[in-house]
């Protein structure tokens, strides 16, 4: 099968230096798979390249066969991408049902609609409710979105970006900041929302479990390159892998 | 939630077709009607100005520019070809303040910020120089006096009628707008505009359109408010236009939708009261601004619901 999404010699500097360099990498249709490294590594600048957010200075990217290297961010959302943040990413003042709302009526082309209330886009709304349930903030949908414990903001982030329907979810370190159980918790959540969404998967993680518990295949990235792909298995074994990154108390 | 936000209009509406629908029979001279027909059609610029400032999140300082190009093209239009064509006139204003705002817009909404604020002036000042140095065409500084409607608008009481029907239209037209899926993304682009592009939403596609519609209703509140004074002005287009509306927006609470209305209607009663009795009305309202920034930010209506929600269980919504 085509991969969903595929770099070909992806290179980015910024000013003398060189955050992605020459990275190459194949993502399979509905997998879920993790990226990892060291702090300052450039993995978030990898997704800000494949969401349009940044341009690489040279080398493509495909998105489902399409070269996306040159779209910018609003295009390649619409041709199913959505990430969510490793910085927090939402709208404080708004309550948590239409932070979720504003996407699932983004997604459905209503946002041009001036005379018709929020209110009266019943799917869209139905839809929002069934996203809060999947990521368990039911029972705050009516409250402003900055009044939400950390880890529920993160959730959030999450539900955002899940109510635009992608095909590939991109998430940058869904459990940063959070307490073990919450980590626990949001571990499964991913691993469910996978599954239960049909989505393609990669994460940013810096929490070991979490990538060793769920993703198929890992990815290593040291200062901008690609060190290391393969699973899990064979991640935790690579011995360049542990001198770079994961060090003694993983073995 | 849902509830609450009702309540909140239908006190606003009622109260407000009762204050202003009984003027014309509790007034005891015309002058109280010429109030009460500006308090109206400023209180309409200040909620348009305020879909742009307290809900977008785009201050702009050049507001006058719409405004005087709505009176300018009464004005002239009825100096060169008489009082019947008031009406249309009016139609006229507001189409030149789309196609204008559509070619602002395209230039400013590129840039973010204060330096957004900065070019809507620039523009607004622009148009107040050439409005005040085109003299045989714009009468310059003397401006243009005695513009009346014709026919039935000729009479004050109708004349006010008409345009408290055309205010009603207009803020509900604006309330439509705050409460619908375009309202919501505006709102989130105050927020959060980097989100917003990752939702696969322009964000300056939507501003524009939001600064076109402000604009429209500011050309509005010009060529309406030629039926008021009967004349026209360069300083319709002068920045101190701009920052009244800015003030009323800011005095009434730009968090609330209806704040900008209250504003309008405080600064003007403000104006009238204190103007009569010194002339040094403007200080006063600078000392009141500097209270409100100081004491009250987030404005009368704000604040006033502020301390409902905390004697009253429940949280406070934000509207
Ligand atoms: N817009 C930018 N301009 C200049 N330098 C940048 C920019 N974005 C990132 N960098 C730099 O690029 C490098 C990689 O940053 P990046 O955010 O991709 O790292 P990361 O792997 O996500 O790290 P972390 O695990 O801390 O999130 C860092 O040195 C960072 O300072
Ligand atoms: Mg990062």
């Amino acid at each position: 099968m085509e991969p969903i999404l595929e770099l070909q010699n992806v290179t980015k500097s910024f000013g003398g230096l060189r955050v992605t360099s020459d990275v190459s990498l194949s993502v399979a249709q509905g997998s879920i798979s993790a990226i990892i490294g060291p702090n300052g590594a450039g993995k978030t600048t990898i997704f800000n390249q494949i969401t349009g957010y940044l341009k690489p200075d040279s080398g493509k990217i495909f998105f489902c066969g399409q070269d996306i290297t040159e779209l910018n961010t609003r295009d390649i959302v619409t041709l199913g991408m959505a990430r969510a943040f490793q910085v927090t990413s939402f709208f404080p003042e708004e309550t948590v049902l239409d932070n979720v709302r504003v996407a699932c009526l983004s997604q459905k082309n209503k946002t041009r609609n001036l005379l018709k209330g929020v209110d009266d886009f019943k799917d869209a709304t139905d839809q929002a409710h069934k996203i809060l349930s999947s990521i368990g903030l039911e029972k705050e949908a009516d409250r402003p979105a900055f009044e939400l414990a950390h880890g529920d903001q993160k959730l959030l982030d999450i539900g955002i970006a899940l109510a635009l329907q992608p095909k590939l979810l991109l998430l940058d370190e869904p459990t940063s900041g959070m307490s073990p159980d919450e980590r626990l918790l949001t571990r499964n959540l991913v691993k469910k929302l996978w599954k239960e969404f049909n989505l393609t998967l990669i994460f940013i993680e810096h929490d070991m479990d979490t990538v060793f518990g769920i993703a198929q295949t890992v990815r290593v990235l040291q200062m901008g390159r690609l060190l290391a792909e393969g699973s899990p298995e064979e991640i935790r074994n690579n011995p360049e892998v542990i001198t770079a990154y994961l060090g003694e108390e993983v073995l | 939630m849902k509830k609450s936000l009702f309540n909140k209009d239908i006190i606003f509406w009622g109260l407000f077709v009762v204050v202003f629908g009984s003027v014309p029979f509790l007034k005891q001279s015309d002058y109280h009607l010429m109030l009460a027909n500006s308090i109206l059609i400023w209180g309409m610029f200040a909620v348009a100005f305020n879909m742009l400032f307290g809900v977008t999140g785009m201050l702009s300082f050049g507001q006058a520019l719409y405004y005087g190009l709505g009176a300018y093209s009464v004005g002239l239009v009825v100096k060169n070809y008489g009082p019947s064509l008031f009406l249309p006139a009016i139609g006229l204003g507001v189409v030149l303040a789309v196609i204008t705002s559509i070619l602002v817009g395209l230039l400013v909404i590129r840039l973010s910020g204060v330096y957004f604020t900065v070019l809507t002036l620039a523009f607004g000042q622009l148009a107040w120089q050439i409005t005040f140095r085109w003299y045989h065409f714009t009468g310059g500084d003397d401006g243009i006096q005695g513009i009346m409607p014709s026919g039935v608008l000729e009479n004050h009481t109708v004349y006010y009628y008409f345009t408290f029907v055309l205010v009603i239209l207009a803020i509900w037209f604006l309330r439509r707008v705050a409460n619908s899926p375009m309202g919501l993304v505006l709102r989130c682009i105050r927020q959060n505009p980097e989100r917003v592009r990752f939702l696969g939403r322009r964000v300056r596609r939507n501003q524009l359109r939001i600064y076109v519609i402000s604009s429209f209703f500011a050309a509005l509140a010009g060529g309406l408010m030629t039926g008021v004074t009967n004349s026209i002005h360069p300083d319709m287009f002068y920045w101190t236009t701009s920052g009244e509306v800015i003030l009323m927006a800011v005095l009434g609470g730009i968090g609330q939708f209806f704040g900008p209305f209250i504003g309008a209607t405080v600064i003007i009663i403000i104006q009238d009261v204190v103007g009569a009795r010194t002339e040094y009305w403007s200080l006063i309202i600078g000392l009141i601004m500097m209270v409100m920034v100081l004491g009250m930010p987030r404005g009368l209506v704000g604040e006033i619901r502020g301390l409902k929600a905390r004697f009253a269980p429940g949280r406070m919504s934000r509207g």
